[in-house]
């Protein structure tokens, strides 16, 4: 009877580690588990089947029985974990795709290259104190030329081109009103910059009838051109990342005494001489001076008391420079393939 | 002002080359904007003198002449010029020379005889844009000799932008002083001496508007010769001025404009009828300009007139009725100070620009007038002739320019500068400058001289003196930092994050022109009369934008014009709305979406932008100011948006913006392809000045149970979405919308909404119960309230 149970044993553990070394997939090797060793498997019967055997016989079969059942666990767990390393790496395979592939989605836009210089700029001032201040594009005479000593027939305003819509009312033609609208309304110490845009009746290859400038205003008690100076320096430098060498030459605004332009070592040559420089070697980029005591009068400002200095750049000239752009209707045709390339 | 190298150097000769030179005056104020050579690059021409001339035997044009240019042996030289004669001396190209244009002269033979040579014209030397005939030189030309050094055309026209203030440098004679004050050099100042009068002819002057015209000379000059030729020389400095040479009267008063700044005229004595009135115009008089050009005087503006009529617009332009011409024979000379103040703004009113008001408006040397015409007059004598009278000078001393002096404090300098100078530096470059100086205490008492009407105030002595001590010797002050912190409001609504916003989410930036067309304005926004230009650059551009669009919309069609099919783009900028109160400069920001939502891309289909895309980018906007759930979504009618497509945005109730589909109408028009989607918000409402405020986060699980409602097409979701919300009151979290359909299985004129509702409790765990009763609520008051029904 021993004998007989002996045989069935090593028969149905052969059959059973032969089914599962077959079983093609963890279904498979599941159903062979359930046929072994589930509940009413196989060699589960054969445990069952113990009692029936005569006592003397029991230990030695029940030995036998449990390390077929040892061998047939062990043996589904290997399988197991081969079928479920091959599934993976069939699905690792499968899932394999073209990583070159673009990306998908809305790619981002871009800012307008004024804007991008003139946050450049506003970053620059304010890092170093200075508020931005904002002003009318539609302004008065008076802000835009009386108050800031350019009276009614002075040969400057003919230089100014201005948009009228009647005797009083105008375009500004410069972002200098703003020094004004502030003093009016805040005591010093003053220090500000004052960007925008800003307008002239004016339109030809360099010429586009409105752009962009940012105005510069410091008034304090002690203000000298050595300070005007050391500013310029620090911005110009620091907007171009360069070392640059600066002119400051004699100039005239009717706001400002003394006033100056000033040129900038040519960013294009490196002050050799090229074309867009006229072959100077410089280029003309700001305009600046100390606050003419007329202007500090009209906003009731002590001119024995304060000192102020200001000063005027284009933006559009500053963005030019900057990112090489050789025209300047090109900023405000706004076409997509210009505009792209400043994102 | 443009003017020759040479000339200055005759007044003032420094010893630096031209590039120098040109730098010192820029570095001094006065703009250099070009240094060109006086003439083009030839060689080889010297002065001939055509002894004889015969027909050429086989052309018909052509003429075959004897020139001896002072060799050996004269010279055999075809010419074609019809003014050729003998006896003339002419410039001769040699073999061998040179001409502009790189221009090699050979030897030739034309119609099969032999030349050695060519006669010049002006325009094959470069001296002219065009010249009919040869160029005839004066009668002591030395024959033989170059002709290049013979007129000194080794010099350089050199061109200064002068700014307005420094009128006192629109001369020889200023640039000169100026030269000698940078380089220490003093001036070989030409000696005038005056013409004694030879005869006793005058005409009476009066002054009659004696503000504006405190000084009025003039001087009668009979029987010149109206045959006389203004000299070389003269003609080439005139030349080198970019002045063209007209006749000896013309020339002359324009030369010593040039070398000395004072503006003269001349009158033909015989068009002036009794006497010279110096008066303002009476309203509605005419005049015939020089130019030919007519114009009606105002009463603003200060004439020269005889007893009977206007004669001339003081310091502006002469009239044509009283100008010298080829016949004049008796000339007056007019040599006056007008004040800054009568000429300034008159000339550019009457649409008039002459080298006379440039130096009026600015300002003129009023002790110049003597010297002037005394100048003219002798230059005159020694071209054409003639009997002088003696100079009639009227004058009202009371109402010349005044010449205070000035107070200079000299810490002052200092502190305005930022240098501390010597008291020698400043009394050197002040006296330099040719100002007189009186010591007083703590500085001087300067008085300028009578050219420089720019120094009225203290700081005007120190810019000259920085000026000439040089702005770049002034050091570079380094800014010391400012550690105070500003305000800044957390809940600002900042329009450069709402810009990078829009870059992120596909939009690029424009800028476009503020003013734009009418027609597209108005088409936008018919309702308001917009503010418009006197004097725009064309009527495309005259009209000021009360909205984005139409610039949003000029640039779209731009850029689909140019093979751009998607179109994203975004501006932020003024408004400019006229209303009762006055013009309103409102900022606004707005959109435009055209084209496909996304660039085209492999794994997923192409889908046109649409309203809701639009919504969502205008979504993003709002939650920038930190409470979205103020602003609102109406559907209303917009002129320039489809009925249909198109919604107010409201805040609290208040409009602030626009956004939907344009037209189809105006899209035609504007020759769109595909539906463009638009939105604009004013930016100041969007500041809403709100900071993020914590609530606290339920512990409690939310639970969601899905509704599918049907309702009548008409209502708006928000009206489900408030009565959703109203009757769920605080258990209802969130309100999420799934599905929107209308079709198959729904009556017509209905609609069906899937809604998931997202309850929750801050204080417990919601039961089935309490879940249950609250959908029923929730669904009880969409059915009676909007007659909505559970969808099958």
């Amino acid at each position: 009877m021993a004998e007989e149970i002996g045989l069935d044993i090593d028969t149905l553990c052969e059959t059973a580690l032969a089914a599962i070394a077959a079983a093609p997939d963890l279904a498979t090797l599941d159903q062979a588990r359930v046929r072994y060793l589930g509940k009413s498997g196989e060699l589960t019967a054969l445990l069952k089947r113990l009692g029936t055997l005569p006592p003397a016989e029991r230990p030695v079969a029940g030995q036998r029985i449990n390390q077929a059942k040892g061998q047939v666990q062990s043996a589904l767990e290997a399988r197991r974990e081969a079928l479920e390393q091959a599934a993976l790496e069939a699905r690792l395979a499968a899932e394999r795709i073209d990583v070159t592939l673009p990306g998908r989605g809305i790619p981002a836009g871009g800012l307008h290259p004024v804007t991008r210089a003139l946050r450049r700029i506003e970053r620059l001032f304010t890092d170093a104190g200075f508020a931005v201040e904002q002003g009318p594009e539609v302004e008065d005479a008076y802000h835009n030329f009386e108050a800031l000593n350019i009276p009614a027939h002075h040969p400057a305003r003919a230089m100014h081109d201005t948009f009228y819509f009647n005797a009083e009312l105008l375009l500004r033609t410069h972002t200098s009103p703003v020094q004004v609208r502030v003093m009016e309304e805040q005591a010093p110490p003053l220090k500000l910059i004052a960007p925008g845009r800003v307008y002239r009746c004016d339109s030809d290859l360099t010429h586009t009838p409105m752009f962009h400038q940012v105005e510069g205003l410091v008034v304090d008690e002690q203000m000298s051109f050595a300070d005007l100076k050391g500013v310029l320096y620090d911005f110009l430098r620091n907007f171009f990342e360069r070392d640059l060498e600066l002119r400051f030459r004699p100039s005239y605004f009717p706001f400002t005494e003394p006033s100056a332009e000033v040129d900038i070592q040519c960013v294009m040559c490196g002050g050799d001489g090229c074309r867009v420089c006229k072959h100077t070697g410089w280029l003309e980029v700001l305009g600046c001076g100390m606050v003419y005591p007329e202007v500090f009068r009209h906003v009731g400002i002590d001119p024995d008391r304060h000192q102020g200095y200001a000063f005027g750049m284009g933006v559009e000239r500053l963005a030019m420079l900057r990112y090489g752009i050789d025209d300047l209707r090109l900023f405000f045709d706004n076409d997509l393939r210009f505009l792209r390339q400043f994102a | 002002m443009r003017f020759s190298e040479a000339w200055l150097r005759e007044w003032v000769n420094p010893p630096v080359d031209t590039q120098t030179l040109a730098d010192q005056l820029s570095m001094a104020g006065l703009e250099v904007d070009a240094v060109e050579p006086a003439a083009a690059a030839f060689s080889g021409v010297v002065v001939g003198l055509v002894q004889a001339l015969e027909q050429h035997p086989d052309a018909q044009k052509l003429r075959v002449c004897t020139v001896d240019v002072g060799g050996d042996e004269p010279l055999q030289i075809i010419c074609g010029a019809a003014n050729v004669a003998a006896g003339m001396r002419v410039p001769v190209a040699t073999i061998g020379a040179r001409l502009p244009g790189d221009f090699k002269i050979k030897k030739a033979k034309l119609r099969g005889v032999q030349s050695f040579g060519m006669i010049c014209s002006a325009s094959e030397l470069g001296l002219a844009e065009s010249s009919e005939g040869i160029l005839p030189l004066p009668e002591d030309a030395p024959i033989g000799t170059d002709f290049r050094a013979w007129l000194g055309l080794d010099d350089h026209c050199i061109e200064v932008d002068l700014t307005p203030d420094r009128g006192d440098c629109l001369s020889i004679a200023g640039l000169a002083r100026e030269v000698g004050v940078i380089n220490r050099t003093a001036l070989t100042r030409p000696d005038f001496a005056p013409v004694e009068p030879a005869c006793d002819d005058r005409v009476k002057v009066r002054l009659l508007a004696e503000e504006a015209c405190p000084r009025y000379l003039c001087r009668v000059v009979r029987g010149i010769d109206p045959a006389a030729a203004t000299p070389m020389w003269m003609q080439e400095r005139l030349r080198r001025s970019g002045v063209r040479a007209i006749s000896p009267v013309v020339d002359v008063t324009n030369y010593v404009l040039l070398e000395l700044g004072q503006p003269l005229h001349g009158f033909d004595l015989a068009r002036v009828e009794g006497e010279i009135q110096v008066r303002m115009a009476a309203p509605g008089e005419r005049l015939v300009l020089l130019d030919d050009s007519e114009i009606e005087l105002r009463a603003d503006t200060l004439v020269i007139a005889d007893a009977s009529r206007p004669l001339a617009v003081a310091g502006i332009m002469g009239g044509a009725g009283s100008g010298v011409g080829a016949d004049t024979r008796d000339v007056l000379l007019e040599s006056a100070f007008f004040s800054p103040l009568a000429v300034s703004g008159k000339a550019r009113s009457y649409g008039l620009h002459t080298d006379s008001s440039h130096r009026f408006e600015r300002g003129v040397d009023p002790e110049l007038q003597r010297q002037a015409i005394e100048r003219a007059t002798a230059l005159l004598l020694e071209i054409a002739g003639g009997t002088p009278g003696p100079v009639v000078e009227a004058v009202a001393e009371s109402a010349l320019p005044q010449r205070a002096a000035l107070t200079l404090r000299e810490a002052r300098v200092g502190q305005v500068l930022g240098v501390e100078l010597e008291r020698e530096t400043i009394v050197d470059i002040l006296e330099r400058l040719g100002m007189t100086l009186e010591t007083v205490e703590g500085g001087w008492r300067v008085t300028p001289p009578s050219a420089r009407f720019d120094l009225v105030h203290e700081v005007d002595l120190i810019a000259d003196i920085g000026r000439i001590y040089g702005y770049d010797n002034i050091p570079v002050r380094q800014a010391t930092t400012n550690s105070a912190m500003r305000p800044v409001p957390e809940g600002a609504f900042e329009t450069d994050r709402a810009r990078l916003a829009l870059v992120d989410r596909g939009y690029h930036e424009v800028i476009t022109y503020s003013f734009v067309a009418p027609e597209l304005q108005a088409r936008i926004d018919p309702e308001r009369e917009p503010l418009k230009l006197a004097n725009p650059i064309s009527s495309e551009l005259s009209c000021m934008r009360t909205s984005l669009w139409p610039g949003l919309l000029q640039c779209a069609r731009h850029n689909q014009a140019r093979q751009q099919a998607r179109v994203r783009i975004f501006e932020s900028g003024l408004r400019f709305i006229p209303e009762s109160e006055g013009l309103a400069q409102r900022e606004a920001i707005g959109g435009l979406s055209l084209g496909a939502v996304a660039p085209e891309q492999w794994g997923q289909g192409e889908r046109a932008a649409d309203f809701f895309d639009l919504k969502a980018d205008v979504e993003a906007l709002l939650a920038l100011t930190g409470a979205p759930e103020r602003f609102a979504f109406v559907a209303a009618a917009h002129p320039a948006l489809h009925p249909g497509q198109s919604a107010r945005i409201d805040c609290d109730g208040a409009p602030i913006g626009w956004i939907g589909m344009l037209h189809p109408a105006l899209a035609a028009e504007l020759d769109l392809d595909g539906n463009a989607f638009l939105f604009e918000l004013e930016l100041a409402p969007l500041d809403l000045g709100v900071a993020p405020r914590f609530s606290p986060i339920s512990r409690f699980p939310s639970i969601r149970r899905d509704l599918a409602i049907v309702i009548d097409a008409e209502v708006d979701f928000a009206a489900v979405a408030a009565c959703a919300r109203a009757a769920g009151s605080e258990l209802l979290r969130d309100l999420v919308l799934f599905d929107v359909y209308a079709g198959d299985n729904i009556e017509k004129g209905r609609k069906s909404l899937a809604l998931g509702l997202i309850l929750q409790a801050s204080s417990q765990t919601l039961t089935e119960e309490v879940i249950d009763d609250a959908v029923g609520r929730i669904l009880a008051r969409l059915t009676s309230e909007l007659d909505a029904r559970l969808r099958d």
